[in-house]
């Protein structure tokens, strides 16, 4: 009877263990969120004062007002929207291209072109950073978004993807059947394969629309204007001005991360899998 | 009715026209067998432009000097100079060694966190792992450059929360005892000083990926059969010997793809230390990656053949780092093939 009562001990010990273990974990992930928007209702004056200070502040409206102030916060903002949506769709429609390609046709040159992608995905992106600005302007395309996720619209990942769904759920028979009712190729792909390749174009989607929202090194290199610029470069941009009014700042950094966070929130479960799709189905 | 009237007449108009027009059928096979490559031709023209191209200017690149504001013709043939010009450069070599010593101080915590949280996650009922996995892997979604703002807030000498707290701790009543010494070294400056600069990008590195990796490693637990942590359990092994004897073996595979992707990811670093180290007071000497080096000495220094020399340095040292680990773990990690 001890012996039980003992072993049940040990077991709350441990549970109580793993959840502080965890909880932790939580409250570490979670704090530095929590805190920006913390620091955004606070200005120089009370931010300075030493001390703990985990109050809220009076100034959310005036550091808006800040923000508004010391950058085009919606500009960027509506630029990065621009960029990410628009870049998402021509992904999803040249990405299932070349998947679809590759997984129902045999053509010279697959495997070279297969082979180029893996390798595509090793090259670090900062070596052809030079020459791809070179490439943005002996075309023209400075200051433009295309040129921002023009070159990402090809995503190997994303091909790649595709290739899988289409081999694993696009029945050989449909597409016979399409070719002897007439259909042209285009036909075939547009309304017989595309809509059962819904959840994978999902999965990219994701992946494609954090990557852009998120890219920085890019639009850093090509977009110098500012009415073109996207949030991560105006935020990134005024972080070295004297007296940077870091509570409006903070303001900023923490509504740019809310669209992305929104849609996590709604959607936790596909975006986790679709980011991690590249690991953990290897 | 239509297709009545044509059934008969179709089949020898049929072979007639093929006699006839042999050229258009020619075509039409031709337009047939292009399909896969009309498929294919937005990868082929935008890869052909943005990834074969680029590789191959900056091989011929980093034989030259190159001011880009001066135009094309500014471009002149130097041989290997800009190679050696690299090798020799001091700041190249401090770089390369950041970068290193970051990659290893934000990686291996990673995975030595992320692997035991993986564990104690999946000993959970399937709510509270998806609420715990959602909120760890929040921070693989926001933007590097977000992240890093909001460290590098914290991080400030005075009204940082990281420095506010240890001064807290340092006069608390309850444990200044304890840590009154803290308070000589106030304020740190934790993305000032050359000493520290290091550890906090690496802190703020390893924050952002460890959910990534905790996902990573719940997925191959998950992977792994109840009949065999039973069977442990009845041999009478405890929970740490079935994590060492049972998940670590088990999940062999992941974890080797878990840290190559570290390891190229962080030999790439650029957005954290970009952001961290352009303070007012700069702690760049530490805290620079060699891709923020190369940003710098290609659009600040605008030597774009320097740049282009030091971008194949770079490549070769992942490719070196990448291929070592293969060649030395590669085979245990991949199972035994």
């Amino acid at each position: 009877m001890t012996r039980l009562t003992a072993h049940i001990n040990l077991r709350l010990i441990g549970r109580a263990i793993l959840w502080a273990a965890l909880l932790t974990g939580v409250f570490m992930t979670v704090f530095p969120f929590f805190w920006s928007l913390l620091m955004a209702t606070h200005d120089r004056t009370t931010m300075f004062s030493s001390g703990l200070n985990l109050s809220l502040g009076d100034q959310l409206i005036a550091n808006y007002a800040r923000l508004l102030d010391t950058m085009d916060f919606w500009v960027g903002m509506l630029n990065s929207f621009s960029v990410s949506i628009i870049g998402t769709i021509a992904s999803l429609l040249f990405c299932s291209m070349c998947g679809y390609a590759l997984a129902v046709y045999q053509f010279r040159g697959r495997n070279v072109l297969f082979g180029m992608m893996i390798c595509s995905m090793m090259l670090p992106p900062i070596l052809t950073l030079i020459p791809y600005y070179m490439v943005i302007d002996a075309i023209g395309l400075t200051n433009t978004h295309l040129a921002v996720w023009l070159p990402f619209s090809i995503n190997p990942f994303g091909i790649f993807l595709i290739r899988q769904y289409v081999v694993a759920s696009v029945p050989r028979d449909l597409l016979e059947a399409a070719k002897l009712d007439g259909a042209s190729a285009f036909r075939t792909y547009w309304s017989v394969v595309l809509p059962l390749l819904r959840p994978g174009l999902a999965t990219l989607a994701i992946v494609q629309f954090v990557f852009l929202w998120n890219n920085f090194l890019q639009p850093l290199v090509v977009l110098t204007s500012s009415e073109k610029m996207v949030i991560t470069q105006m935020l990134r941009s005024v972080q070295g001005i004297p007296n940077t009014p870091w509570g409006a700042l903070m303001l900023g950094t923490f509504i740019s991360i809310l669209p992305l966070v929104g849609i996590y929130m709604a959607a936790s479960r596909q975006m986790i899998s679709g980011l991690t799709s590249g690991a953990v189905k290897n | 009715m239509s297709t009545n009237l044509e059934t008969p007449v179709s089949a020898p108009a049929n072979s007639a026209a093929e006699r006839d027009n042999a050229p258009a059928d020619r075509w039409r096979t031709l337009w047939h067998k292009s399909t896969p490559y009309w498929f294919m031709s937005p990868y082929i023209l935008i890869f052909g432009i943005f990834g074969i191209f680029p590789v191959f200017f900056m091989i011929f690149l980093s034989f030259h000097t190159w001011n880009p504001v001066a135009g094309l013709g500014s471009m002149e043939f130097v041989g290997l100079e800009n190679y050696a010009l690299s090798l020799t450069d001091p700041t190249l070599w401090q770089t390369l060694k950041n970068t290193i010593l970051m990659a290893l101080y934000s990686g291996v915590p990673q995975h030595l966190v992320a692997l035991p949280m993986a564990y104690l996650l999946v000993q959970l009922g399937k709510r509270a792992r998806h609420w715990l996995t959602t909120a760890y892997f929040l921070p693989y979604v926001t933007s590097t450059i977000a992240v890093s703002m909001i460290f590098f807030v914290m991080f400030s000498k005075e009204s940082g929360i990281i420095n506010q707290a240890l001064t807290g701790l340092a006069n608390g009543t309850l444990t200044g005892w304890a840590f009154g010494w803290i308070n000589d070294l106030m304020p740190i400056g934790w993305v000032q000083e050359n000493s520290l600069i290091r550890y906090s990008v690496s802190f703020v590195v390893f924050w952002k990926y460890v959910g990534f990796n905790i996902v990573i490693y719940t997925t191959g637990l998950a992977t792994i059969s109840d009949d065999l942590y039973e069977a442990a359990i009845m041999d009478g092994a405890n929970a740490v010997q079935r994590f060492f004897y049972i998940a670590l073996p088990l999940l062999r595979p992941f974890i080797f793809f878990g840290v190559t992707l570290t390891i190229i990811g962080n030999m790439n670093l650029f957005d954290e230390p970009y952001v961290l180290t352009r303070g007012l007071q700069q702690a760049s000497t530490n805290g620079m990656t060699i891709s923020n080096y190369l940003y710098r000495v290609a659009w600040e220094w605008l030597d774009m053949g320097g740049a282009a020399a030091i971008s194949w340095i770079l490549f070769v040292v992942i490719g070196a780092f990448t291929g070592f680990y293969f060649w030395f773990f590669g085979r245990r990690g991949l199972g035994g093939d």
